[in-house]
């Protein structure tokens, strides 16, 4: 499992990686928010929660085909399926490997963002904390997607529409810790269902990975 | 008995392809599968490899001996040829052996980027991955794709002094002459029938 996610790890930092696409996303459309809602501080602080979520979700979407596709179409993926390595463990160490490398980076660089879009300072512990808790049951539910659809051609656009349904809850209650927070509310209900959320994805996709995995290899 | 087939059905696309394979074979022994294409040399051998559930029969071989490998080489572009494999070694936790790398001759390419690899030295890496992992069991699926003379010479090698000799088995689907000494299974015989299912499953459409 440690040499998958080494593996992984270095073959999304080599060149044509696709490390950093999805921070360089979350980048942009924050930076741009501020100029398409023009200069109205008031109004920036009050949608900055929903804008930093929405963000990262979409961010963390953007990589979301290429973490099996790849290893499909050059058919390590069916080398993979018939190593002593379970294909439940390919699974989780997909998405691990996913979340170092989106998921991670857009937590650490969200505080940066946060304040170009005049987050209130209550708020920025419980971002960061959100979105720690949170990204990972994206990159989770995202390698299930990836899963179900590894043999489709451009499967993007199906992947996509399968995962983001299953993105809402985690964006609802994620949002919702960031604006409690910034207004000085209590966060820990929407904390504990969003770590509820997180725990379940890792508890039961890996398996449902693996068995869309072994009939998409059929 | 290593490797033993009886009355083997595999399908590909919901569509039966053969039916009634059977064949045994000893630890040290190859078998060379022949056939035109789409006879289904390839449904056979991931089938067997375990990737694709069998219609009917069975297969025995011991357990965590299997090794498939397909058309494709998992070769990964961005990697250098040590890294490809050494990957595979930690997968299946095995030591690295240096002699794999003379005896696939990429010595000299140990630290290339696999993307700057030829198709044929690609292949070489994908089969140097046999070597690397100690599967008794393998399964080939045309090894010898893009391979010069020479290399596949390397591959029979390889096959015959290594991988045979120390008791395992391989099935091999290929068109040319490998040069090992090897019974060979037609596979035309064995075409299924449009009935090998056992009737029509009309009633569940």
């Amino acid at each position: 499992m440690i040499a998958l996610l080494t593996r992984d790890l270095r073959l999304a930092v080599r060149a044509g990686g696709g490390f950093g696409l999805g921070l360089a996303f979350f980048l942009i459309v924050v930076v741009l928010v501020p100029f398409g809602v023009g200069p109205q501080t008031e109004l920036l602080s009050r949608i900055a929660p929903g804008i930093l979520w929405v963000a990262a979700l979409l961010a963390a979407l953007l990589s979301l085909d290429r973490i099996l596709a790849l290893d499909y179409e050059d058919g390590s993926l069916a080398l993979l399926a018939t190593s002593p390595l379970p294909l439940e463990a390919t699974g989780l160490v997909k998405a691990v490997a996913h979340w170092l490398t989106t998921g991670l980076p857009l937590t650490m660089a969200a505080p940066v963002l946060g304040f170009l879009l005049h987050l209130k300072p209550e708020g920025y512990l419980p971002l960061l904390g959100s979105l720690a808790l949170g990204t990972p049951a994206l990159s989770m539910i995202g390698t299930f997607g990836a899963a179900l659809t590894v043999g489709v051609r451009r499967g993007g656009l199906l992947l996509s529409l399968l995962v983001l349904p299953l993105y809402v809850p985690t964006l609802i209650f994620g949002a919702e810790v960031v604006r409690r927070g910034a207004e000085g509310l209590a966060t820990t209900t929407p904390l504990i269902m969003l770590a509820g959320i997180t725990l379940g994805c890792f508890a039961l996709l890996p398996f449902a990975s693996a068995a869309a995995l072994r009939v998409n290899l059929k | 008995m290593m490797l033993r087939v009886n009355n083997l059905a595999c399908e590909r696309g919901g569509v039966p392809v053969l039916e009634g394979v059977t064949f045994d074979i000893a630890a040290g022994d190859a078998l060379i599968l022949r056939g035109a294409n789409g006879i289904g040399k390839t449904t056979l051998l991931r089938t067997l490899a375990g990737l694709q559930p069998a219609l009917s029969g069975t297969i025995d071989f011991p357990p965590e001996e299997a090794a498939y490998a397909s058309h494709a080489d998992g070769v990964k572009s961005t990697l250098s040829v040590t890294e490809n494999l050494r990957f595979w070694a930690d997968i299946y936790a095995r030591p690295l052996p240096d002699d794999i790398f003379d005896r696939f001759d990429l010595t000299d390419l140990r630290d290339r980027a696999a993307a700057t690899l030829s198709a044929g030295q690609k292949r070489r890496l994908g089969l140097a991955r046999l070597g690397v992992i100690g599967r008794k069991v393998l399964f080939l699926d045309e090894p010898t794709v893009s391979l010069d003379r020479f290399s596949v010479k390397l591959f029979a090698d390889f096959l015959r002094d290594v991988h045979l000799s120390q008791g395992g088995v391989a099935v091999i689907a290929t068109h040319i002459d490998l040069g090992i000494d090897a019974p060979e299974l037609d596979l035309g015989p064995y075409r299924a029938t449009p009935e090998a299912r056992g009737g029509s499953d009309e009633a569940f459409l």
